[in-house]
């Protein structure tokens, strides 16, 4: 290297410092510290809206407050939950990791990153700003329809449902940027001699995912600008009266919700197999199966989406096709969980907080996968549809299938991006709590919604008590046993052992190649891959 | 010391749980079906459980197999597989895949079928129509043909406030009581037609396995045959705004002649209230009757003191609307004018045109005028309302 290109390097690590660097970085691991930074503090946001849910079921009865307010708190618990928490976990992932997997020394549009993230904060903020303002007396709240938008309910309301729009269109857009970055930094950017086929299957599963966001986005931000006319510019296109049909709006916003589930849940699909074949001391199983399947997931998702709205009523020929695309599913996540099922099968096990992670998420999705196929069922589902059972079914795909996947990558990555091992004895404790509360909150909403017991209900009937006082107890222990994962993120993050280049023992790729943690620019000499 | 606490926190923790145990009314299941369709989609649930929890316990035993006798502190060396790589084992592969082929599409498949095809015929030998239409927050039935042809009326939910506000003790059917039952006769194949005036709700009886959604411009139908006599309760299952856990579904299932008796009472109340809206009422009668119309439809939104919950729900008290006139001289109605409003709504004020009848239109409006601290003086008589329909 001559001395001109050395001073030139020099210059790149005179970065800005204090808030000027975060402000202006264009550095994958610093954006994706945000990102996750972000992930976390948004979920603690969420999470503590749905405690104060949770405190108002505890027992029959109005008690804390009013419907209009118990009605905010569900919806926005969801959307802070779903485009504030999960999804900025996986671009965080997706920034700090793939180009340390695929040998790269950045994400491919380091600026379009920067803007990506700073999109988010505004957004969350215009969420949640109608909470405050309903304190001056501006307003009457935030948005009050459930995550979902749904016409005509959402016509009726206040400024919170204008809010939540302009919010997820920043959400939307910053996505879109993010899958853009993501798809150009793959395709171009891998190490010499990583073929497609030999790539990490984390950036497979962000592939389909970032594919999955650009094909639904628009289409959500369509459905609410739509929305949006019909609310302020005399418009009708979800109004009867006007020659409308409220429905439209659901076929448009699931045609986007459906996807959403993968699009939260492949990156996780991605990275398990990963910490599974590292715990298990043994490479991945049917890596090329898994990668056909997250594919023919993507393709399906795109085409399921009415068995949402099994209820509002479609012709016999809608309902069979619904209901059979949807069963499809079941058929390539079968190879994906067989896949990671043999991936441990005859390893040699050993049960680091990360694999206690991936193993617990293994059952638990397996339980909110098989629910799924029985919601299915067009019949049945007239009875589990927007009962508790449904509750129930989308937090085991959810908290346990997506959250509790992302604690798994963060336990497993933690090491290498801030160079200390974390206490493994709280992490542990971490995981038992979460396994164990979290089963305690959600089993008993299965058997309430098999009961008769409405979602989206402040109040209920007498004979739901006991199920929702346990589950209520239960969501709390779960809500705080997460101050034990902020709390030994944070003291990891501050100190503690220093921890190996490869941090644990069966480790495999490139990112355990670089010191841990990764210098400022990941790979300046690009690494070969045989 | 630290023994004995233990000890006796233990021993609390244990009756607790023991007492929770014998007062619990746990339900574990559906409950027991009424219906034809409910009956379908109990075993059709049942069945599926079943194969779901045998997938489930099986691929869980074999990981616990592996987690247990796979582990590297008990000596277990990796083997190094990484994909089938001779024939038969692509085929073993493959069997996992067929399973679930076979379990989708026949097991699951051939069942839910039928019971979709039984779910969505609601015209076969149906015995009579009846109409449900949703309205933020209550329901109104109407009986399209047959004995009770012309029959109407609005059910609205009778928990007192006191105890959902945890000042009285909460009765037994607590949320799940309503003024108005609908009556259906056993046996009868009942056709129903949904619709909603404003939002979408969704009118659901657990025992019935029919939930539907009412979608305002929109006719939607489902159908029910209860076979069993008896009082169903259910509730509205499609988030409606802050009324949504307040609108349950009473349905009273009597047999053939306790439901000609009902016709009959039904049709004599009708006949009263048409002669009501013919004779000219007093002041003091319209704002008594006017008053029970208010607290039953009205004050959910304006409050019991017509002070409102602004901004989405305005004040009465002291309102241009409530206070202004009703007729302009030419004695024609006032556009945007207290009655207009009361009749055809706006926004998020529904129309109670078709939902209450001329008396209680006249009685309510009279009721706010000279109620709730208005004092305008005046009174609207039925027949005036009777007149504009």
């Amino acid at each position: 290297m001559s001395s001109t290109t050395a001073a030139h390097h020099d210059e790149h690590h005179d970065h800005p410092t204090g808030i000027m660097r975060w402000l202006t970085t264009t550095n994958h691991k610093d954006i994706g510290t945000m990102y996750l930074t972000f992930s976390l503090i948004m979920f603690l946001v969420g999470g503590a809206m749905i405690l104060a849910v949770r405190a108002e079921l505890f027992q029959p009865g109005l008690q804390l407050m009013k419907p209009e307010f118990y009605n905010q708190l569900i919806g926005v618990h969801a959307l802070v939950m779903i485009f504030a928490a999960l999804m900025p976990a996986a671009t965080g992932f997706a920034n700090w990791m793939l180009p340390l997997q695929i040998g790269a020394p950045d994400m491919a549009l380091p600026r379009l990153n920067n803007w990506g993230f700073w999109l988010l904060p505004p957004a969350a903020i215009l969420l949640t700003l109608p909470f405050t303002l309903a304190l001056f007396g501006i307003g009457d709240g935030a948005i009050a329809t459930g995550w979902t938008f749904y016409t005509p309910l959402s016509i009726q309301g206040g400024i919170g449902v204008d809010f939540a729009i302009f919010s997820v269109h920043l959400l939307g857009v910053s996505s879109v940027l993010g899958s853009i970055n993501v798809i150009v930094t793959i395709l171009n950017m891998r190490a010499p001699g990583m073929t497609l086929m030999k790539m990490p299957m984390f950036a497979w599963g962000w592939l389909v995912t970032a594919f999955l966001l650009i094909a639904t986005i628009p289409v959500l931000a369509g459905a609410v600008t739509m929305l949006l006319t019909d609310r302020h510019f005399g418009t009708h296109f979800f109004d009867a009266a006007g020659g409308g049909d409220p429905i439209l709006f659901q076929h448009l916003f699931w045609f986007f919700g459906h996807p959403e589930v993968y699009i939260v849940l492949l990156p996780v699909w991605g990275f398990m197999p990963q910490i599974l074949q590292t715990f298990s001391r043994k490479p991945m199983y049917g890596y090329k199966a898994q990668v056909v399947s997250l594919w023919a997931i993507g393709a399906l998702a795109l085409v399921v989406w009415a068995h949402h709205f099994f209820t509002v009523g479609m012709p016999v020929p809608a309902l069979l096709y619904f209901m059979y695309s949807t069963m499809a599913i079941s058929l390539p996540l079968a190879v994906l969980f067989f896949c990671w099922i043999a991936t441990i099968w005859k390893g040699s096990l050993s049960f680091e907080t990360p694999m206690l992670f991936a193993t617990g998420w293994i059952v638990l999705f397996g339980i909110g996968g098989l629910t799924g196929l029985v919601l299915a069922d067009v019949a049945a589902d007239a009875q589990y549809h927007h009962s508790y059972f449904v509750v129930a079914h989308f937090h085991y795909t959810l908290f346990a299938g997506g959250m509790m996947g992302v604690m798994s990558g963060v336990y497993y990555w933690l090491p290498k991006m801030t160079g200390h091992m974390f206490s493994e004895r709280l992490g542990k404790l971490h995981f038992w709590l979460t396994a164990i509360s979290f089963n305690l909150t959600f089993i008993p909403q299965f058997f309430l919604g098999l009961a008769g017991m409405p979602r989206r209900i402040p109040d209920y009937a007498l004979q739901f008590a006991e199920f929702n006082a346990i589950s209520t107890v239960a969501a709390f222990v779960l809500g705080f046993s997460q101050l034990i994962f902020v709390y030994n993120i944070v003291s990891c993050a501050r100190g503690g052992k220093k921890a190996t280049d490869r941090v644990w023992e069966g480790a495999e790729g490139l990112e355990w190649t670089l010191p841990s943690p990764p210098p400022y620019h990941s790979f300046t000499e690009q690494p070969i891959v045989k | 010391m630290v023994m004995q606490f233990l000890k006796k926190a233990g021993l609390g923790v244990i009756l607790a749980m023991t007492s929770l145990a014998v007062h619990a009314e746990y339900t574990w299941n559906f409950p027991m079906p009424a219906t034809p369709m409910a009956a379908d989609t109990l075993h059709v649930h049942n069945k599926f459980m079943v194969i779901v929890m045998i997938i489930f316990l099986v691929v869980l035993s074999i990981m616990i197999y592996s987690i247990v006798n796979h582990r590297k502190s008990k000596g277990h060396e990796a083997a190094s597989f990484s994909g089938p790589s001779t024939k038969s084992q692509v085929v073993w592969t493959l069997v996992p895949f067929a399973i679930l082929l076979y379990i989708d599409f026949i097991l699951m498949g051939i069942p839910a079928y039928h019971s979709v095809v039984m779910m969505e015929d609601t015209k076969t030998n149906a015995d009579m129509v009846i109409k449900i239409t949703g309205s933020q927050w209550r329901w109104q039935y109407e009986y399209m043909d047959g004995e009770a042809q012309g029959v109407k009326f609005v059910s609205n939910l009778t928990t007192p406030q006191d105890q959902i506000d945890n000042k009285a003790e909460k009765g037994k059917d607590y949320l799940l009581e309503v003024d108005n039952h609908l009556v259906l006769p056993v046996g009868k194949k009942v056709r129903v037609l949904l619709t909603s005036t404003d939002v979408i709700h969704n009118w659901w009886v657990p025992a019935f396995g029919s939930a539907r959604d009412a979608i305002p411009g929109f006719l939607r139908e489902t159908w029910v045959r209860v076979d069993v006599p008896g009082t169903y309760r259910g509730q509205c299952k499609e988030l409606c705004g802050k009324g949504h856990g307040f609108m349950p579904v009473v349905v009273d299932a009597v047999s053939a002649e306790d439901y000609t008796k009902w016709v009959a009472d039904q049709k004599t109340k009708l006949a009263a209230a048409s002669a009501g809206a013919d004779k000219t009422w007093t002041k003091e009668e319209l704002v008594e009757h006017g008053k029970e119309v208010y607290v039953k439809n009205c004050a959910v939104c304006h409050q019991a003191e017509g002070q409102g919950l602004p901004p989405t729900f305005p004040a009465l008290h002291g309102s241009k609307i409530a206070t202004g006139p009703i007729f302009d001289a030419e004695g024609k109605l006032v556009k945007d004018g207290h009655l207009d409003r009361v009749f055809n709504g706006k926004g998020v004020m529904p129309a109670w045109k078709a939902v209450l009848n001329d008396t209680d239109i006249a009685s309510v409006i009279t009721f706010e005028r000279n109620g709730l601290g208005n004092a305008v003086g005046d009174m609207l008589q039925p027949a005036q309302v009777k007149a504009l329909r």
